[in-house]
């Protein structure tokens, strides 16, 4: 079959590689009919994402048909079945998947002691995400092995074309989770860094959640475009004025109630010094991660507001502002989306209407052009904001 | 079975080296240190101190005890353990006894007087490396990791998890070098570990100990090959939030032969090979399955992890 794969930092080819097969019990092979390019894959294309290989097949938002089932099938399943995927993989009978803390699986990273060097506790496993959370393959191919297909497999049996239900493999639950980490109560203003699909996907839960105002920092004109008119957020372009004045001014001195970093890691600041510095210390691993949006999150939140942090960070930041969060009485939410604990409801929501997840779909193409969708998605060329990909 | 230990607070029992004979040895390394330098910086003062001439044959022979000295302090400070070190100081002291005892035969008066001080000086520094020495080296002898020890919560009841570990044939489903367990008996069975070169290790063993739910103690019967006993216990986790699982592997103190036995029968790293058996453990009794990805198909392990194949179906499958 075809796959997309990891050749090294900023390398990819889409390659001839083996069929997967069922290896356990309760595995499935899916038969993909769309995937996509997650803003988190450029972490690994940037090589900011430790213990990737050469070869790695990438992806981790998928959806397609069951085409295999292992002998240890359960909840009714079954061949020919459409499904979509979760990407974190969870056993679902660990006593954190029995909580609904799905991405922190206990028993999906078969590497888990790689994990546990670098991060304490293994969180659980992800398609595609590296050898750190499992060296799983995945989906951005024609077919993908799905492990615990029982729990990470949700069936779409009504005529929802897959532009709609795609999204609830990551981007759609991360975005809600987002918003309910942050504790949204009715009328409060959020205010949330980054307009890509996640930070598009939390505007559009804050809203539901109550918030009254939403507020959507980026620097491309035609992503805050999308969020304005498409997600219905006020934007501030962070280029072209100061963020902490500016969200002082909306709010009349208090502060956002609700900051959500939506960035993560390889953040951008406007002065190019300050870029600098943290761009060069991550060039010489003095840090591994960019925290400019997050700093900024935590000096703009109202006193005694929340921050959550759904955008990726892989290991350290320095100079978080301790003093600012502890004196002010702020909390920090975060985590990987516990994707198979929303699928369920928001698919609901999607066949209300409620939540139409295609607006952030601006490209679509062939499997065996994505080397050219991660270079657009990644370079923000031709508007892109959400490309999809078709076997 | 002869191995020092220490039980911690858990009540399990820990393998400890004798680091005792480490700290001597560092102080004698700074003690090498010091007299080397003084040697070399402040010969003539040093060789009238201890009655011996300033002629040119007695400097030179102390420059070299300065900067055999600054050898011996090399020996004992720069590695991470001091192991037969101290040896090089009784080596040492020999000639410098030798040296002395020559000097005093020669001398009269003040300085025979002083000598003899040197000498009587000598001696008990000679003493303390002998002592440091013989204790290293039976340090060295008692090689630690006789112990293995590992624990897991896993989210089954005390029961269900006494249950499972109860029926020895479950062994081999999570503990990869075991090949099979066979009952044998009520409370005996019959143990196959895989060895290099396709050949198996076999041994019997017996339950000494069970209280249901709670604690099974077992060991290889007499004859074995590869002497080793276990105790697996369980323990309700705090809030019911499932069972706390601890294991203590003992197996016989490695002499030559037998340690390379029991690395075979083991895995080379026998505390290594229970965390990976106990994560096996909690897959296969939460899930029902072993955890396998395209990068380590073949489960978990650590050494898998070393080498881990792209992330990428196979071409083909070694495993069921």
């Amino acid at each position: 079959m075809k796959a997309n794969c990891w050749m090294g930092p900023n390398r990819l080819a889409v390659e001839e590689v083996p069929d997967p097969k069922v290896l356990n019990p309760r595995d499935a092979v899916v038969k993909v009919t769309s995937s996509a390019i997650c803003g988190s894959d450029l972490h690994l294309i940037d090589g900011f994402i430790p213990a990737m290989k050469r070869g790695d097949v990438l992806g981790h938002e998928f959806m397609g048909e069951v085409v295999e089932l292992g002998p240890g099938a359960r909840d009714g399943l079954r061949v020919g079945d459409r499904v979509v995927v979760a990407f974190p993989i969870a056993c679902g009978d660990c006593a954190s998947c029995q909580r609904g803390l799905y991405s922190v699986c206990e028993n999906s990273n078969p590497n888990a002691a790689i994990a546990e060097t670098a991060m304490g506790h293994t969180p659980a496993g992800i398609f595609g995400y590296s050898h750190l959370l499992g060296g799983y393959a995945g989906g951005q191919a024609e077919y993908v092995r799905v492990p615990y297909a029982d729990v990470g497999a949700l069936k779409i049996e009504d005529g929802l074309p897959d532009e709609q239900v795609l999204f609830l493999s990551d981007v759609l639950p991360t975005g809600w989770m987002a918003a309910e980490m942050g504790g949204i109560t009715p009328g409060d203003v959020v205010a949330i860094w980054g307009a890509g699909p996640v930070g598009q996907f939390a505007t559009v839960s804050a809203f539901l959640l109550g918030a009254e105002q939403v507020i959507v920092i980026d620097r491309f004109p035609y992503r805050l475009g999308i969020a304005r008119d498409r997600a219905g957020a006020d934007t501030i372009n962070y280029e072209e004025t100061d963020v902490l004045d500016t969200l002082r001014e909306m709010t009349a001195g208090r502060g956002p109630d609700v900051c959500i970093d939506a960035v993560g890691m390889e953040g951008h600041h406007p002065s190019a010094a300050l870029h600098a510095y943290d761009r060069a210390k991550q060039a010489v691993k003095a840090e591994t991660d960019r925290p400019h949006a997050l700093r900024e999150a935590i000096l703009a939140c109202r006193n005694g507001g929340t921050i959550s942090a759904i955008g990726a960070y892989g290991g350290f930041i320095d100079k978080f502002p301790m003093g600012s969060f502890m004196n002010r009485s702020l909390t920090l939410r975060s985590g990987q989306a516990h994707v198979q604990r929303y699928m369920r409801p928001l698919l609901e929501r999607i066949r209300k209407g409620e939540i139409d997840p295609s607006f952030i779909i601006t490209h679509t193409m062939r499997l065996d052009d994505a080397p050219h969708g991660f270079d657009i998605f990644k370079n923000k060329q031709d508007d892109c904001l959400k490309v999809v990909l078709k076997p | 079975m002869g191995v020092r230990s220490v039980t911690d607070n858990l009540g399990i029992r820990r393998a400890t080296g004798d680091r005792g004979s480490e700290g001597p040895a560092r102080l004698l390394g700074w003690f090498s240190l010091g007299l080397g330098v003084t040697a070399l910086a402040a010969g003539s003062r040093v060789a009238r101190a201890f009655g011996v001439d300033d002629s040119r044959p007695a400097r030179t022979v102390l420059r070299a005890a300065g900067v055999r000295e600054i050898g011996h302090a090399a020996v004992l400070l720069v590695p991470r353990r001091a192991g037969l070190g101290p040896w090089t100081r009784v080596a040492g002291d020999v000639l410098d006894l030798a040296a002395t005892g020559r000097a005093y035969r020669n001398r009269r008066g003040d300085r025979r007087r002083r000598l003899g001080l040197a000498l009587a000086a000598l001696g008990g520094i000679t003493a303390i490396d002998l002592y440091v020495s013989v204790r290293a080296t039976r340090n060295r002898r008692r090689r630690p990791g006789g112990f293995a020890h590992g624990s897991v919560t896993v989210n089954r009841t005390p029961e269900e998890a006494y249950r499972f570990w109860r029926d020895v044939e479950n062994l081999p489903r999570f503990m990869y070098h075991l090949q099979s367990v066979r009952g044998t008996g009520p409370r005996r069975s019959r143990w196959a570990a895989k060895a290099p070169a396709g050949r198996t290790v076999e041994w019997e063993a017996e339950i000494v100990e069970e209280r249901p739910d709670q604690l099974i103690r077992w060991r290889s019967v007499d004859g074995a090959r590869v002497p080793n006993a276990g105790t697996v216990r369980f323990t309700p986790a705090a809030g019911g939030q499932g069972t706390e699982v601890r294991v203590e592997l003992e197996y016989a103190v490695p002499g030559r032969r037998v340690g390379t036995l029991v690395a075979k029968a083991f895995g080379e790293n026998p505390q290594q090979q229970i965390c990976d058996d106990l994560r096996r453990f909690k897959q296969v009794i939460e899930t029902g399955e072993i955890t396998r990805s395209d990068g380590t198909p073949d489960g978990t392990s650590i050494q898998s992890q070393a080498k881990q194949r792209p992330a990428r179906p196979l071409a083909t499958y070694r495993i069921a």
